[in-house]
């Protein structure tokens, strides 16, 4: 039994010994390299988050729809965001078309936006992080948009209960919004909507009960 | 009850474009028995500025339009951006107005923030942003003239977000016949006079030959020392005064003739009522 324990501790260090005598520091350094090249460091934050982190509150279904919205590129693919769950669950009051606000229903109506700004409005702020991260990428390397990343994360998780509106101090800090002043700030200020979303509701859907 | 997933997520700020589907079906609907959809109201305006020996004038006529009819005969087309950087705004008036004052914001807290006094380009740049990211929907054209540490500047940015950097500018429905006179009369480096007379010219070509503008002419002129906001600085359309009597005088004309005939009234009935005063 002991010298079966030892056996493999022997070969490891032997292995271990061997290859720093044989390779040297240029082949690994190079297959890190070409590993840094090639990685997606989306899909690596996806599955780092998923392995390596504590339960977060929001489950893996957060996650895919934090994917998919990174991932647009094109009208197809921010149209196939943009596809409400029609036909199930209309919206408005009673489960029935809001006839007054949305119009007839139609094909058309539930496939294309209703206004050409409607999807890069709703887009602006993914699509200038994804440009930010990818400079970054660029210049100072892979540990810059991670870390950033990180941070990111880390701060989306600071907010009130979901049917409260949160400050969202430290992500404004973070992305460099509390230094200017732009629409989002003036009209349809969340804070001051008339309605209140419904709590449980909210609170499950955030949960990823519902 | 709500039962859109939709309502489950968080509410962001900015533009809603919930009743866009609305109105678009209301609008062709309603086209059909004759009404219109109520119209953005406009500058019409006559805007421009020029580069001088000390720094910039920029020069703005004063009506605001709402399709045929003059909805402000003395409205303020030059805005305050920061110390020494004013704009001038063409366009839908609203939209003039709410850019020029989200732009003064940003560049107060840029200013704080970088400790340093703005440039130009720092809102000639950020502007242009915003126009290009809503597309030419935002409908203000703008001529932003300023002084700052690198010198005097004049640029003018175009709705859909793009800019020129010229000696003279101008925009607006008038602009085709104020750079007339800007084209004519215009030299690098004029005197302070010589500059706002034709500032004033232009600005009054406008007036007169555009329906969109009208009223006074407002000059604003920037220079290292300081700003010079001369509100009605010339008003060219007040209305003279007439040059001389044109009423005749009694005994112009001679009389010939002159027959009386008066009218007898007999008095038919007399009734009295009391009225109830208290």
């Amino acid at each position: 039994m002991g010298r079966l324990q030892t056996h493999p501790v022997v070969n490891s260090a032997q292995e271990v010994m061997d290859a720093i005598e044989e390779s040297g520091h240029d082949e690994k350094l190079d297959r890190e390299m070409a590993w840094t090249n090639a990685i997606n460091f989306e899909e690596y934050l996806q599955e780092w988050m998923c392995l390596a982190c504590s339960h977060s509150s929001k489950p893996s279904k957060e996650s895919r729809r934090d994917g998919i919205k990174m991932n647009t590129r094109g009208l197809r693919s921010q149209l196939k965001d943009s596809v409400p769950v029609a036909g199930l669950c209309p919206q408005g009051a009673y489960g029935v078309q809001d006839t007054l606000r949305s119009g007839f229903t139609s094909v058309k109506n539930e496939l294309l936006p209703s206004h050409p700004l409607e999807l890069s409005e709703r887009n602006f702020q993914p699509n200038q992080d994804k440009m930010n991260f990818s400079t970054l990428r660029n210049i100072q390397g892979l540990h810059a948009p991670m870390k950033l990343q990180m941070e990111y994360r880390a701060a989306r998780q600071i907010q009130r209960l979901p049917f409260l509106q949160s400050s969202n101090l430290a992500l404004d800090i973070l992305r460099g919004n509390d230094e200017s002043v732009g629409f989002e700030d003036i009209l349809n200020d969340p804070a001051q909507s008339e309605m209140m979303g419904e709590p449980h509701m909210m609170v499950e859907y955030k949960l990823g009960l519902l | 009850m709500l039962h859109s997933v939709k309502s489950c997520e968080p509410q962001t700020g900015g533009f809603c474009f919930e009743n866009s589907r609305r109105n678009a079906v209301l609008e062709s609907s309603l086209s059909e028995f004759g009404y219109q959809a109520p119209n953005a109201r406009k500058t019409g305006t006559t805007i421009a500025g020029i580069v001088y020996k000390d720094g910039v004038i920029l020069g703005a006529d004063t009506r605001a339009t709402d399709d045929m009819v003059v909805a402000d005969k003395n409205c303020m087309k030059i805005h305050y951006i920061a110390p020494k950087i004013y704009c001038c705004g063409a366009g839908v008036a609203a939209d003039a107005e709410i850019t020029t004052q989200i732009m003064a914001s940003n560049v107060e807290l840029h200013m704080l923030n970088t400790g340093r006094p703005p440039l130009v380009t720092m809102v000639t740049r950020q502007l242009k942003q915003m126009l290009f990211r809503y597309q030419g929907h935002i409908g203000s054209s703008l001529i932003v003239g300023g002084v700052d540490v690198t010198g005097a500047h004049l640029y003018s940015v175009y709705p859909h977000g793009s800019y020129d950097k010229l000696p003279f500018v101008t925009m607006g429905s008038g602009a085709a016949a104020a750079v007339s006179v800007f084209e004519d009369r215009f030299k690098p480096n004029m005197e302070l006079e010589k500059a706002k007379q034709l500032v004033r010219d232009a600005i009054a070509a406008g007036i007169f030959c555009d329906l969109g503008s009208g009223s006074n002419v407002d000059l604003c002129v920037i220079t290292e020392a300081g700003v010079e906001y001369l509100r009605s600085y010339d008003k060219p359309t007040m209305k003279g005064k007439r040059e001389g009597q044109y009423r005749y005088e009694p005994g112009t004309t001679a009389v010939l003739t002159k027959t009386v005939t008066p009218l007898s009234l007999d008095v038919v009935n007399e009734s009295v009522h009391i009225m109830d005063t208290e």
